[in-house]
């Protein structure tokens, strides 16, 4: 026991479990039982909510703003995450390796310092960027009349992830790069092998399970991010309504608390499936 | 030196450069628009003046918006800190039975249970318990959810610590508390500095939970206030924005140059949630 009895061990171990279980396990276990009630923010549903069984789930796969708001997320997700970040943070762990290391720490940390800046001031920045009234996209392209975040919303949002995110697989890359030997990579030049045949043969082998991985990570924490409300607040019309924005206001500005409970029920079972597969890779690596 | 080479460098400093610009273009503003005598939301080369910064002291919530930020921040931190690390040495340490299960469904739950998929029953339960506008109520929350990954990441690093350490202390008749205390924390202090940097930065930027538990606006943090400031829009607010912009990311970029100064920036998977 090490000195520290087991009545110790656990008095030691009780603050941490209770601030958990208040505050995470019971609200996770909390949101499934409001799935299956109409219980409102507002009205008589709000005094006494009554159990409805699984009406709420039916009714939630059957509304047009859940299935589009998906479709929304699915592609915030796959571009922003899966593809933007993913390339780009590779990219950057590749060729950063053959620049100058002040270029290189330039780069890197500026890729840093967008990862690191608070939610609402990178999305107040890139609202700066987009907007119509003089803003610094309409002033370089010379185009005063396109209201980016209104015309093309979604583009604006995985743009956004993109430069907000990347830091992560940079630096996931930067270090499963570090472990490729440089024997074979020299092998490869010396065959004749170009850059992306080399990357293609030589690196991706061995760095399979951080892409896995990584990409598992940063597609799980795209699609709780809530920083889409800060930016388009889910507009023009539903247009870039990604499931954490529907389910704040059909919750907080809808009342239906019932309903969108039914929606975080979904996406706890979407985060679990995920969370359970990057969880057994990591252990089959280790 | 091949032409072909050349080319492939000339590409190189190219694509790098334009990946430069690209991250580079939207922080510019953040240096620039704070001292412009005629902000606007482009980037431009400023009229020097520092009357902005006046004038966001000047407004009604500037100041206490960063002093509850502090507030909130403080607390989350301490309180994740503090049990995190009383609950680190004690799952590193102890084989309570059914620790390994524990420890995995903590890890688990840092991912699955995020604010966004539990702030109906988050706010529906501060709300029953009358804890809407309480900051500190607010900051438990907070700290609630960032304890699963700072237990685990703090693990990992008391696991390191050697036990002749504490052998030796004990032998000397050192209590448990004072073991922990004045042998493990000080040898697992980089693991203890992580894990106040990254819950201060992760309370510091946070969004969702204050701005749906503090509705009051004279409690709310910068977070949330620079969401009003830019709702309400207008042109007097863009003397404010930028410079309340800027006051609200010093204390994060400080602590990283800290941190990347003093420990090297260390990677930790997942250790941003």
């Amino acid at each position: 026991m090490a000195g520290l009895g087991v009545a110790r061990a656990v008095g030691f171990v009780a603050p941490a479990l209770l601030l958990v279980g208040v505050f995470l396990v019971f609200p996770a276990l909390w949101t499934l039982y409001i799935g299956v009630t109409d219980y409102q923010l507002t009205g008589p549903a709000a005094a006494a909510p009554s159990a409805v069984g699984l009406d709420n789930f039916a009714a939630v796969l059957d509304d047009a703003l859940f299935t589009n708001s998906l479709w929304l997320t699915a592609l915030f997700v796959l571009g922003s995450a899966v593809v933007g970040q993913n390339a780009l943070g590779f990219a950057l762990a590749w060729l950063l390796r053959r620049v100058r290391p002040w270029l290189r720490r330039t780069t890197e940390g500026l890729v840093l310092l967008a990862w690191i800046l608070p939610g609402p001031v990178v999305a107040y920045l890139w609202f700066a960027v987009l907007s119509r009234d003089g803003g610094t996209l309409g002033l370089l392209l010379d185009d005063p009349t396109t209201a980016w975040l209104v015309q093309y919303p979604m583009v604006s949002l995985v743009v956004f992830n993109v430069w907000r995110g990347t830091a992560f697989s940079m630096l996931l890359y930067t270090s499963a790069l570090a472990a490729v030997p440089p024997s074979q990579l020299e092998t490869a030049r010396l065959v004749g092998a170009n850059g992306w045949q080399a990357v293609r043969d030589v690196v991706f082998p061995h760095i399979r399970g951080h892409v896995l991985t990584n990409t598992l990570l940063i597609s799980l924490w795209t699609a709780n991010d809530f920083t889409p409300f800060l930016l388009t607040a889910g507009g023009p019309n539903h247009e870039s309504e990604v499931l954490p924005v529907l389910i704040y206001r059909q919750a907080l500005e809808g009342g239906r608390l019932g309903y969108a409970s039914a929606m975080s029920s979904l996406l706890l079972v979407g985060n679990l499936v995920v969370a359970l597969v990057y969880l057994r890779l990591l252990r089959r690596r280790a | 030196m091949t032409p072909a080479w050349v080319v492939r460098r000339i590409g190189l400093y190219v694509l790098v450069a334009v990946v430069l610009a690209f991250f580079a273009v939207p922080v510019l503003w953040l240096a620039s628009a704070p001292f412009d005598a005629r902000p606007g939301l482009g980037l431009r080369w400023p009229d020097w003046t520092f009357a902005n910064v006046a004038t966001t002291f000047r407004h009604p919530y500037a100041v206490t918006s960063l002093v509850n930020s502090v507030l909130l921040c403080v607390v989350a931190t301490a309180v994740t800190t503090v049990s995190a690390a009383l609950a680190a040495y004690s799952l590193s340490r102890v084989r309570i039975p059914g620790r390994d299960a524990l420890l995995y469904l903590l890890l688990l739950l840092s991912s699955v249970v995020t604010g966004t998929a539990a702030m109906v029953p988050i706010f529906v339960l501060m709300l029953q318990l009358g804890l809407i506008d309480s900051r500190f109520g607010t900051a438990l929350v907070i700290a609630g959810g960032m304890l699963p990954a700072a237990i685990f990441i703090l693990k990992d690093f008391v696991d390191s610590v050697p036990r002749s350490y504490e052998e030796s202390a004990r032998v000397f008749g050192a209590s448990p508390g004072q073991v922990l205390g004045h042998v493990v924390l000080p040898v697992a202090r980089p693991g203890v500095a992580t894990i106040l940097v990254w819950s201060f930065v992760n309370a510091w930027g946070n969004f969702l939970l204050p701005f749906l538990l503090l509705r009051d606006v004279g409690k709310q943090p910068a977070a949330v206030l620079l969401r009003t400031l830019q709702d309400e829009g207008g042109s007097a607010d863009l003397a404010v924005i930028p410079v309340f912009s800027l006051l609200y990311s010093i204390p994060v970029v400080v602590l990283y140059l800290f941190v990347s100064k003093r420990y090297g920036f260390r990677f930790h998977g997942g250790i941003k949630s």
